[in-house]
C-alpha cells in the first residue's frame, strides 16, 4: 500500500475542497471497499479525508413526508430504522441482503453508493481493465462473465455495479444530496451512476471532490408494500447475480396504476426497468402481465456468452417480486415460496 | 506517515504511534500484542478478525487504526477468560462450536454482536418481510442465526455446533420481560 496522509474532516464543504484540490485524495467513510482496494493496489490515494465524524449520521423526516438518510448512517442502522422499515421496507430488505453483519455495521449510505465493481479483472492488477487503466482493454470480454452486465454495457466495459441498496433507492426515486466546495445540489440516484460507454473509469456523474452528504426518499405510499428479491450463488453474503426491487399501485378496478422496478447485478448502474414499468401501466396485474413486462425489458438485453443464464433470472426476479407485491397490495399474505403464475 | 492514536482495548487505555496504513487488526496484534483477533483473509470476507468497535461488531482488517482513534475495542480476550468465560464462550465449549479454533475469537465476537443487535430489535435478511415492515422484534431462530453469522467462515465446518451455541446463549440473553418478543 502506498503511504498516505490521514485527515479528519471538520466540515462538509472543507472536506470537498480538500479532495477537489488534490487529484490523489479520496474520501474515507466506512472503508469496507476503499481499504480493500488500497490493499489490492487498485486505488492508491496519497491523502485520505475521513468524513465519518461529520454530522451526517441522522435519519430525519422531510416536511413533505419523505425521509432523509445522512451519508454517514451505517447500512445496519438504516436497515433497522423504524421509519425505513415501515415506509420503505424494500430498502431495509436490500440493505440486509448485502454483505455481512460486520460490514453493514461499518459501511455507510454514501459509501455504499460509491463502492466500485467487484469485477475480478478490475480487482486484479495483473490483467488488463479499462476501468482501472483506461485503454488497457477489457479482460472480461473473453473471460469470466458470470457477474457481468446484460444491459447497457459497452465494448470497453461489461462490469456491474454491486450495490443492493442502490437498486432499492433507484426504484424509490431517491435523490443523492451532493456538496462541492461551493454549493449543494441533488441528483436522482437512478442517474448518479453512468453506463460505461467509452469512459468506464468513471462510475458516476460526480466530479472529483463532490461529497454525497445524504440520500432523500420522496413520500411514496406504494413503497410501504414494495419488495426486494435477490438471486445469488449462496444463500447469504454473496453479490447478486440478479436482483429486483418492485413497487406497484393498483387502481380501483384492479389494474396497475403505477409501478417502479429496478434491477441489480445486470448493468454498470442500478437498472431502472422503465420498459417493464411502461408495459405494466393499465395492465390487469396478473402473472401473465408481469411476464409480459419482463419480456418488454428483456428486449433490450444483450447478454455475453457467459451470462445468458441471467435472462431467465431477470424474468423470474421481475415476475416473482411483482407477484409478491401484488399479493400484498390486494391484502393477501405472500408466502416466500409461492409460484409466479396466475393468482 | 504516522499517527498518534489512543484506543481503549478490553477496558485498558492504550496510546500508540502507527503508520497510517496500519489496520486496526495489525495495531491490535502487532503493536498491542492482543492476538485474540485472527488474520484470515485480510479482505473482510472471513470474519476471523471480528471485534466490537464502540460496541458494534466489525471486521478489524478493513478499519484503519487511525480512523479508530479514540474508540473502545473489545476482543474475544476482553469478553471473558478461562476463569470467567462469557456465556457465549461457555456455549461454544458445551456445543463443540469449534475444531481448530482459529475462527473462534471472531465467531464469539460476532455472536456477541448478534445478540445485542437482536436485543435492539434489528432485523435480518431472514426476517419475514411482513415482520420487517411491521417493525416486529426478531426471534433468533436457527435460520436467523445462520443468516446473521454468515460473515464468519469456519473451515473446519463446526457450523452445527456454532448455531446451537449461539441459540443457547440467545435464549439465556433474551430479556425475561419480553414474553418471547412477539
Amino acid at each position: 500500500m502506498n503511504p498516505f496522509d490521514y485527515h479528519r474532516a471538520e466540515d462538509a464543504a472543507g472536506a470537498a475542497a480538500l479532495v477537489a484540490d488534490n487529484p490523489a485524495a479520496a474520501f474515507l467513510a466506512g472503508g469496507t471497499n476503499l481499504v480493500d482496494r488500497m490493499k489490492l493496489g487498485v486505488t492508491a490515494p496519497d491523502t485520505l479525508v475521513d468524513i465519518t465524524h461529520l454530522p451526517m449520521d441522522e435519519v430525519e423526516e422531510l416536511p413533505e413526508g419523505g425521509l432523509r438518510i445522512g451519508a454517514n448512517v451505517r447500512n445496519s442502522e438504516a436497515a433497522a430504522h423504524p421509519l425505513v422499515r415501515t415506509r420503505y421496507p424494500v430498502l431495509s430488505q436490500a440493505l440486509l441482503s448485502g454483505a455481512s453483519g460486520q460490514l453493514r455495521n461499518a459501511a455507510t449510505t454514501g459509501g455504499n453508493l460509491l463502492q466500485r465493481t467487484r469485477c475480478v479483472y478490475f480487482q486484479d492488477l495483473s490483467t488488463p481493465c479499462n476501468k482501472r487503466e483506461p485503454g488497457s482493454g477489457c479482460s472480461a470480454l473473453e473471460g469470466y462473465q458470470r457477474y457481468h452486465a446484460v444491459f447497457g454495457a459497452s465494448p470497453d466495459c461489461v462490469a456491474t455495479h454491486p450495490s443492493d441498496m442502490a437498486v432499492a433507492l433507484a426504484a424509490l426515486d431517491a435523490q443523492a444530496v451532493v456538496q462541492d466546495a461551493a454549493a449543494e445540489r441533488r441528483i436522482p440516484v437512478s442517474r448518479l451512476h453512468r453506463l460505461p460507454g467509452e469512459a468506464p473509469e468513471r462510475d458516476t456523474v460526480l466530479a472529483h471532490g463532490d461529497l454525497i452528504t445524504a440520500v432523500e426518499l420522496p413520500a411514496m405510499p406504494m413503497a410501504a408494500r414494495a419488495r426486494y428479491r435477490k438471486i445469488r450463488d449462496r444463500a447469504s453474503f454473496a453479490f447478486a447475480l440478479v436482483s429486483a426491487a418492485a413497487a406497484m399501485e393498483l387502481a380501483e378496478d384492479g389494474t396497475v396504476a403505477d409501478a417502479r422496478i429496478a434491477l441489480g447485478g445486470v448493468a454498470h448502474k442500478p437498472w431502472r426497468a422503465r420498459l417493464a414499468e411502461e408495459a405494466l401501466i393499465g395492465a390487469a396485474a396478473t402473472g401473465h402481465d408481469f411476464a409480459a413486462a419482463a419480456e418488454a425489458e428483456l428486449a433490450e438485453a444483450r447478454p455475453l456468452p457467459g451470462n445468458t443464464f441471467k435472462l431467465p433470472l431477470v424474468r423470474a426476479a421481475i415476475t416473482t417480486t411483482l407477484g409478491e407485491v401484488a399479493d400484498g397490495v390486494r391484502g393477501r399474505g405472500a408466502g416466500p415460496d409461492q409460484g409466479e403464475g396466475e393468482r | 506517515m504516522e499517527a498518534d492514536i489512543t484506543l481503549t482495548v478490553d477496558g485498558r487505555p492504550r496510546a500508540l504511534r502507527v503508520d497510517t496504513r496500519t489496520t486496526l487488526l495489525d495495531a491490535l496484534r502487532e503493536h498491542l500484542d492482543n492476538t485474540a483477533p485472527k488474520k484470515g483473509c485480510d479482505h473482510g470476507q472471513c470474519g476471523s478478525c471480528t471485534v466490537l468497535l464502540s460496541g458494534r461488531r466489525v471486521v478489524s482488517c478493513l478499519i484503519l487504526a487511525a480512523a479508530a482513534d479514540g474508540a473502545e475495542v473489545t476482543t474475544a480476550a476482553g469478553l471473558g477468560d478461562e476463569a470467567a468465560p462469557h456465556p457465549l464462550q461457555q456455549a461454544f465449549v458445551e456445543h463443540d462450536g469449534l475444531q481448530c479454533g482459529y475462527c473462534t475469537p471472531g465467531q464469539v465476537c460476532s455472536a456477541a454482536g448478534v445478540l445485542d443487535e437482536a436485543a435492539a430489535g434489528w432485523p435480518s435478511a431472514a426476517t419475514p418481510p411482513d415482520d420487517l415492515a411491521e417493525g416486529s422484534a426478531p426471534v433468533l431462530t436457527d435460520a436467523e442465526i445462520r443468516e446473521r453469522m454468515s460473515g464468519n467462515l469456519c473451515r473446519c465446518g463446526a457450523y452445527a455446533g456454532i448455531v446451537a451455541a449461539v441459540g443457547d446463549a440467545a435464549r439465556a440473553h433474551a430479556p425475561a420481560e419480553s414474553g418471547g418478543n412477539r
